[in-house]
């Protein structure tokens, strides 16, 4: 009975990154694959201004029954970084005994192209400083490999797929379901890919 | 998609899967984040008919008229767009309907991507208008049907609210079949549906005997949910997604009245609540509507005095508000730069608000993916409050201001929002002699909200070629002579074409035109490169703030990079380089 339930564990991911990088399929592919193993799944995205390059943060969160869509402070189980600073400004919101994958891709927010602000040196070293369990991929070169620099996102997934322990053909149904026919081979190498690295 | 099956959808989505359940004919809306996919989805159906209208209002009419012709009809809009529509909305809650008539209005507590957080219950109070709130994607299926069943029941509009974190999640939904429904009958009833003072007069009694009518609905729905708890001391009232972030918080440990129905609120179910319970919390994000209610009727409760009316809550916002918990959470030592959105690389709005600022322009500016031209570096704009109010506010200030301001001062608006509610503004202009000019930023789509398409780009919301407005004759017709289009990606043919209509003493429209780079039809360049031995580092190209350009490197070596990934080969940056440095790349 709804009126009964008890709060229960879930699993929970964040996926965090820049306004273009593809960070939306990616996390309307894990809300497929957690619905494929029969979680209650929320996912909240990002639609309108904050898309246009900004700093962009999608939630999945899996489990018995999820009540609130988004994920808070020390909350993360898992957060895939498609960008490094943006790994860092999220890193408040991983459990301090989550996962964080790292992208290590750097892309500079207008603030450090107007000068205003600088990128910040060893981003990565500073992270690991903070207690966080890090995997760090350079995806970009992957999906270049894979015949497109816009397959990163599928390399990422491959990434994370392969953190996750959940059986791979899952994965594989999943991104032939999500992708266009047409670009499907080229995908599937680019989470293969990830997934092998 | 068939039946009894589980889908993962967007709560717009659900919306829409609603509708095509409810047997609605026909929708009518304008987008407006975060409410535009009920619209797309439900014009995936083959058995609505869906449209973009050109305003709010308009998109309410229509639906109105459906409505009241013997069909189910919908139309959806973002909280600031129930204003647009708050004329017809109004007066339809008087005449009442014929077949249902359900709006759809999205809040975006947290102003996401909004101009302001108006609580848009207000708007249901103050029309008289019932107002469902569901709190996950099912929720949005069934509360979209039981609000067809409202309206009929009650022969009254009904309002369907949704907020940011309901409309942009998915959850799980189990859908259903479409109901088939017969038109009715046309009615000739001028008691009803005309409404003038004597015909109103007698409206008005039955819109409040309805309120009444519908309070007593309220007291016994079974969307106005008591979820009792064993030794749970706490009672909490909510609706949509604080209820769902009061469910994260505090568990069972806490008693829940859960309300579907946001207007009218029950007051029994209420008083009997908060009998069970120790302490009452309300909670709810914006304003205090649920905290007033209680408290008229003489229910104690805790509600603004611990939450904000400012922004979107959280589980976080609960647990520390009631449980006075705080996370433990992990923080890297560097400040990290914020990152606010920009205009996308390539984008034709770019070369505009560049020449802008070179000539120190005065800009009103107005709503859409161009009011990023207000950031850093470009800074091109000086006020933006709603949509079209570019083209009259500019008005206003040039008639109280006078030649000389007007003569370095310019209105930008999009040309979706110019169809929305410039062209009252231009045809203003041109009736009380002004001498304004107006920049209309053509890029053939609108742009913000994720490309829709609108009465200027020639296509449907099916993608069906259709008559398009032709923007330099619609102009001139309204009396402006000097109308002229210019390429933004041609920055001396941009700065020519606004100086000489800055210059003129009466009014000009220019349009800017240049389709949105992100546009799957538009075919780009391949990447620009820069040769380093040419480039000097002078950071000239950098005042374009192109997201596509950094400067890499120390000291003498310091030099300009662009980002392949990014970077469409527009050429403005290569128009900013004395050098030659930025040329065009091989592809490869």
């Amino acid at each position: 009975m709804e009126n009964t339930c008890k709060v229960v564990d879930t699993f929970d991911i964040m996926i965090v990154g820049v306004g273009g990088q593809g960070t939306l399929l990616a996390s309307r592919l894990l809300g497929e694959v957690m619905m494929s193993m029969d979680y209650d799944v929320k996912v909240s995205e990002v639609h309108g201004m904050s898309q246009r390059g900004g700093s962009v943060v999608t939630y999945v969160r899996a489990g018995e029954r999820v009540a609130s869509p988004i994920i808070e402070k020390g909350e993360a189980d898992l957060i895939l970084a498609f960008e490094k600073l943006e790994a860092a400004r999220w890193l408040p919101y991983l459990k301090p005994n989550g996962k964080l994958i790292i992208n290590t891709q750097e892309i500079d927010p207008m603030p450090v192209i107007t000068g205003a602000a600088k990128y910040p040196e060893n981003i990565i070293d500073d992270i690991k400083a903070a207690g966080a369990n890090v995997i760090t991929v350079d995806a970009l070169p992957l999906a270049v490999e894979a015949g497109t620099a816009k397959a990163t996102n599928v390399v990422l997934i491959g990434v994370m797929a392969k953190a996750m322990g959940i059986p791979k053909q899952i994965w594989l149904d999943a991104v032939k379901d999500t992708v266009p026919p047409k670009f499907l081979d080229m995908n599937l190498k680019a989470f293969e890919l990830g997934y092998s690295r | 998609m068939g039946k009894n099956k589980k889908e993962l959808l967007l709560g717009n989505e659900a919306v829409a899967r609603g509708l095509y359940e409810a047997g609605v004919e026909l929708v009518s809306s304008y987008p407006g984040t975060p409410s535009t996919e009920i619209t797309e989805s439900a014009a995936k159906y083959d058995d609505i008919y869906c449209e973009w209208a050109p305003n709010e209002k308009v998109a309410a009419e229509v639906a109105f008229g459906a409505c009241v012709g013997g069909a189910r009809a919908f139309c959806g809009m973002k909280h600031v767009g129930l204003n647009v529509a708050a004329d017809p909305l109004y007066t339809a809650s008087y005449t009442g309907v014929n077949a249902g008539f359900v709006i759809g209005v999205a809040d975006d507590p947290g102003m996401h991507s909004s101009q302001n957080e108006q609580d848009s219950r207000h708007h249901a109070i103050a029309s008289k208008i019932a107002m469902l709130e569901p709190a996950d994607s099912q929720e949005c299926l069934d509360f979209a049907k039981m609000a067809f069943e409202l309206s009929e029941q009650f022969d009254t509009p009904v309002l369907l609210r949704l907020t940011t974190r309901i409309a942009h999640s998915r959850s799980l939904v189990t859908t259903g079949e479409r109901e088939k429904r017969e038109l009715k009958d046309f009615p000739k009833n001028p008691e009803k549906y005309v409404m003038m003072p004597a015909m109103a007069q007698k409206r008005h009694v039955v819109v409040e005997e309805r309120m009444l009518a519908l309070r007593d609905w309220a007291e016994t729905a079974a969307i106005n949910r008591t979820e009792l708890n064993a030794g749970a001391r706490i009672g909490v009232i909510a609706a949509g997604d604080c209820y769902q972030y009061a469910r994260e918080a505090l568990g069972v440990s806490a008693n829940y009245l859960k309300l579907g129905m946001v207007n009218p609120l029950p007051v029994q179910l209420i008083k009997d609540f908060a009998d069970k319970c120790e302490r009452v919390y309300v909670i709810e994000e914006l304003d205090d509507i649920i905290e007033t209610h209680c408290r008229a009727n003489g229910v104690e409760v805790i509600g603004k005095e611990l939450f904000s009316r400012l922004g979107e809550f959280s589980q976080a916002t609960v647990r520390k508000n009631i449980l006075k918990a705080e996370p433990e959470y992990l923080s890297a030592k560097a400040e990290i730069p914020g990152r606010p959105p920009v205009l996308c690389a390539g984008c034709p709005h770019r070369g505009v608000f560049y020449t802008l600022k070179k000539l120190r322009c005065n800009v009103s500016g107005d709503i859409g993916c161009y009011t990023l031209g207000a950031l850093a570096p470009l800074k091109s704009i000086d006020v933006s409050t709603c949509m079209g109010a570019s083209v009259t506010s500019l008005h206003g200030m040039n008639k109280v201001r006078g030649s000389e301001f007007a003569s370095k001062s310019v209105a930008v608006i999009g040309d979706s929002t110019f169809a929305h509610s410039g062209i009252t503004g231009i045809i203003d202009i041109a009736y009380n002699k002004g001498i304004s000019t107006v920049i209309v930023l053509d890029n053939s789509i609108t742009g913000m909200t994720g490309h829709q398409q609108n009465p200027t780009t020639g296509y449907t919301i099916k993608g069906d070629p259709t008559a398009a407005v032709d923007l330099t004759a619609l102009c001139k017709a309204c009396g402006i002579n000097r109308v002229r289009v210019f390429d933004p990606y041609d920055l001396s043919a941009a700065e020519q074409a606004i100086k000489e209509e800055l210059a003129a003493e009466e009014p000009s429209v220019l349009i800017s035109r240049r389709p949105c780079a992100l546009l799957k039809q538009v075919k780009h360049k391949p990447p620009l490169v820069v040769d380093e031995d040419k480039c000097t580092g002078c950071t000239s190209c950098m005042k374009i703030g192109c997201p596509a350009i950094s400067m890499k490197g120390e000291g003498k070596g310091r030099k300009a990079v662009i980002d392949f990934t990014q970077c469409v080969g527009c050429g403005v940056c290569s128009q900013m380089c004395r050098f030659g440095a930025i040329c065009e790349g091989s592809g490869k």
